[in-house]
């Protein structure tokens, strides 16, 4: 237990060190700052002195003159395959490093397909910011060469963004949004350049990022609620706390730890909470929801006070709102004010900083829930509905098995990035994550081709001794399997797992379950051997078929320094379990089809 | 399936207690309901383009029921008053002002009094045949002939909603041609602010003053 309670804490150490990098880059490249001459200069000079190391993107008419301003900067610019993937690697890199992500990309279809990295960014709170080009200001509106009205389709996927029409202060406008990013509820900021303004002459500097006035977050939640909720904690029998992932991007993943230790209430966590809390410890309940563990969804059912901290309930967690812990008084702790009773009523509010809030709960309560009983039903639903799979050795490898022995064969601060559908669950389900940070996939949205252009983003944020593993699916690999050109032209360490069944296995699952088996449009008839197509893209392939291959071939990829793919041919009838069917009651998950 | 044990779904304990659809926890024998209300919902915005955009997007997205949406300049350059009426269940007025006041331009939001002075703007053409008979009408209702033609007559009336309704019916007899109504726009009555302060300072200073003010006219 003190083990881990040092392993949470080395992140901070680990932040502050990245906090006084960035101070002495800013002020390196301030000292020999090269005057302001255009407002693309303005831009690309916001983005420095906001500690900006790395920038995703892909060039093109509209944002050429920010390009050429960042030709002499020290930012490095990673050139993505797809603008698609700019916006996934910048949101993965919010995610690793909690500072904003940055994408580049050109008027038209840059911008649009950067707005499924954006979409993804802003249902997970991912700290992130897209410029875009824009046709010349006199040409807006007029369905000129690649025009799109960005701000426009990207005002309901963003937390702001901006038309910025003048040259003197689109640095400042850069700047605002950086900061609007990162503070409060962090989300992607989008800043539309037109042409003409990164083309105009300006001297103006950017001032430091600053919100605008208008923008208020309340960090400190109002003690008398925070008293009230005490009281309510210190009389619980069934108590829970539910850790999302506001835990996660609050940097409260200790304070919450501590909380849980110190009163021993069982933790159970949302899918983007994931390592907020470590699963091997004892009160772990491991992920609640649709896929998560049958004792999460038991502890959830039956308990009678949640502490609930930075979730927005998403209906994958809670299934049918009428059944979500039906006797259950929630205490809901969040920095958004907008999801406090958005989806379950709260009867105990506190608005505020996670971290801040939680340790002012830490203050309030004075003694522990006698929960005695309650924690020895926990134990008991842990192993009456414990997570196992069988092995048949005339069967093809189990998933489950290959999620197993890749996190056997990395560390505990390695990172897994992953694409969406039945390989994502799998992975949340038998990869035990210890670290906060260490997960990084696509939860609100369910972007399938994650996976791969996350890794990358993930990749560049990351410890140099984190190693970053990405599990895919084959129908989710293919959607951005392009990418593997930017990892290998960057020669970034990266293992790419592909479970490959041959079929969108999650649609296949539900066909099976809800469509008669009826499989359409989920069979893949042919599937590429990625393995061979990891090869011809330069990187390293490696293939698995049998269980006695899987522990080498693992190994092997991952000690291999530079992109790695491993066609896994698993079980194609592998599905996965317990599920709660949609909209259902989490307390009657199915441990099989049958079941359903 | 493979290996997981447990007893099946429904051989599973129960859980005791429910929620309603408002994800609220309720007594299964007293269900809570929330019927719709209408209510008026003032907020203050900096005056800068694509801010009408950003609300009524936010009201087309999240299927709030929007009855009207009136927008106009204030005393201040930089501001702008959006003055909204919305049908919503309580915890849906509670998400409408929530999900406002998170938008970056938005200053300030309140919910207004039943008893605050709204107002709604309407012009009448009718065929007018008979101008004088059309005159009385419009002056039963403080209405005023903006436009007079041989064949048409077009009356402007202010008021509340229910004035102008019952002038609408009073004029059909006439054959009315078109008809153009505003949303409601509204203020708080007296020293209260309409949407000027920060949201929590001005529900304090509402509960602090509490002062007498004019009584509602027989407009409301």
């Amino acid at each position: 237990m003190s083990e881990r309670a040092t392993s949470v804490s080395p992140r901070t150490e680990q932040d502050r060190t990245r906090e006084e990098n960035t101070e002495e880059s800013a002020a390196d490249s301030s000292a020999d700052a090269r005057p302001v001459t255009t407002g693309a200069e303005a831009v690309v000079r916001a983005l420095e002195t906001a500690g900006v190391e790395y920038a995703f993107g892909v060039q093109g008419g509209a944002i050429m003159p920010v390009y050429d301003a960042l030709y002499d900067s020290p930012i490095r610019h990673v050139t993505m395959a797809h603008e698609q993937g700019a916006s996934h690697a910048a949101d993965a890199y919010g995610i690793v490093s909690g500072e904003p992500g940055v994408c580049l990309a050109t008027s038209g279809p840059g911008a649009t397909n950067l707005v499924t990295g954006i979409a993804d960014a802003d249902m997970d709170s991912d700290p992130m910011i897209a410029l875009t080009g824009q046709v010349p200001t006199e040409l807006v509106g007029n369905d000129a060469f690649q025009e799109t009205d960005t701000t426009g389709v990207t005002a309901p996927i963003t937390k702001a963004n901006t038309f910025s029409s003048d040259p003197n202060s689109v640095g400042d406008d850069v700047g605002e949004a950086f900061a609007l990013a990162a503070e409060g509820r962090p989300g992607p900021t989008l800043v539309d350049l037109p042409k003409d303004v990164t083309l105009a002459e300006t001297d103006r500097e950017p001032a430091e990022p600053k919100t605008p006035a208008t923008y208020d977050v309340q960090e400190r939640a109002d003690p008398t609620i925070v008293a009230e909720a005490a009281r309510r904690i210190e009389r619980a029998q069934k108590p829970i706390m539910l850790l999302g992932g506001g835990v996660i991007k609050g940097d409260a993943a200790a304070e919450c730890r501590a909380f849980a230790t110190e009163h021993e209430i069982p933790v159970v966590t949302t899918m983007p909470g994931i390592g907020s809390f470590p699963e091997d410890h004892e009160l772990a309940m491991e992920m609640a929801g649709m896929h998560g563990t049958g004792y999460a969804n038991m502890a959830i059912t039956h308990c009678d006070a949640m502490i609930a901290v930075g979730t927005r309930f998403d209906d994958r967690l809670t299934g049918g709102i009428d059944t979500f812990a039906p006797g259950a008084e929630i205490i809901h702790v969040d920095i958004d004010p907008a999801e406090i009773s958005k989806n379950v009523h709260a009867e105990y509010p506190l608005v505020g900083d996670a971290a801040t809030v939680v340790t002012q709960l830490a203050e309030a309560v004075e003694e522990s829930p006698k929960a005695t009983k309650w924690r020895a039903q926990c134990q008991q639903w842990k192993s009456e509905y414990s997570m196992a799979y069988d092995t048949p050795e005339d069967e093809p490898v189990k998933p489950q098995f290959v999620v197993e022995a890749l996190d056997e064969a990395t560390s505990d601060r390695a990172i897994v990035t992953t694409g969406v559908g039945q390989h994502q669950m799998w992975a949340c389900q038998y990869w035990t994550y210890t670290e906060p940070r260490t997960w990084v996939s696509s939860h609100g949205l369910g972007t399938m081709g994650y996976g791969l252009p996350a890794a990358i983003g993930a990749r560049l944020a990351a410890d140099d001794d984190q190693e970053v593993i990405c599990v895919e699916g084959d129908g989710s690999f293919l959607m951005t399997m392009q990418e593997l050109a930017v990892a290998v032209r960057e020669n970034l360490d990266i293992t790419v797992a592909v479970l490959n069944n041959e079929y969108i296995g999650m649609v296949r699952q539900w066909q099976d379950a809800f469509f008669e088996g009826r499989h359409s449009a989920s069979e893949y008839h042919w599937c590429p051997a990625f393995d061979k197509l990891a090869e011809a893209f330069g990187a390293r392939g490696f293939r698995i078929d049998d269980y006695d291959e899987v522990a080498d071939t693992i190994q092997e990829a991952v000690a291999y320094d530079g992109p790695s793919v491993i066609d896994v041919h698993i079980d194609p009838r592998a599905n996965v379990y317990p599920m709660v069917p949609s909209g259902g009651d989490n307390g009657q998950f199915a441990l099989s089809e049958d079941q359903l | 399936m493979s290996g997981l044990d447990g007893p099946a779904p429904e051989e599973r304990p129960e859980s005791t207690g429910r929620r309603n659809a408002q994800g609220i926890r309720i007594d299964p024998e007293v269900e809570a309901r929330h019927e719709p209300r209408r209510t008026v919902i003032s907020v203050l915005v900096e005056h800068e383009p694509g801010v009408l955009s950003d609300v009524s997007g936010l009201f087309s997205r999240r299927q709030f029921n929007i009855e009207s949406l009136t927008v106009g300049p204030t005393e201040d350059d930089d501001r702008a008053r959006i003055t909204l009426v919305v049908e919503e269940t309580d915890p849906g007025i509670d998400q409408v002002k929530k999900q406002l006041r998170k938008l970056i331009p938005v200053v300030a939001v309140r919910e207004l009094e039943p008893d605050a002075m709204r107002r709604e703007l309407a012009l009448v053409k009718v065929n007018a045949t008979r101008p004088d008979r059309v005159a009385a009408v419009a002056d039963m209702y403080g209405g005023k002939t903006v436009d007079a033609s041989p064949e048409t007559a077009t009356v402007e009336i202010t008021g509340a909603r229910q004035k102008i309704d019952s002038a609408i019916e009073a004029f059909s007899q006439f054959g009315i041609r078109e008809i153009s109504r505003t949303g409601t726009t509204a203020l708080a009555r007296g020293t209260e602010d309409t949407a000027g302060v920060a949201p929590n300072q001005a529900a304090q200073r509402v509960e602090q003053t509490n002062q007498p003010h004019t009584a509602p006219s027989d407009d409301d």
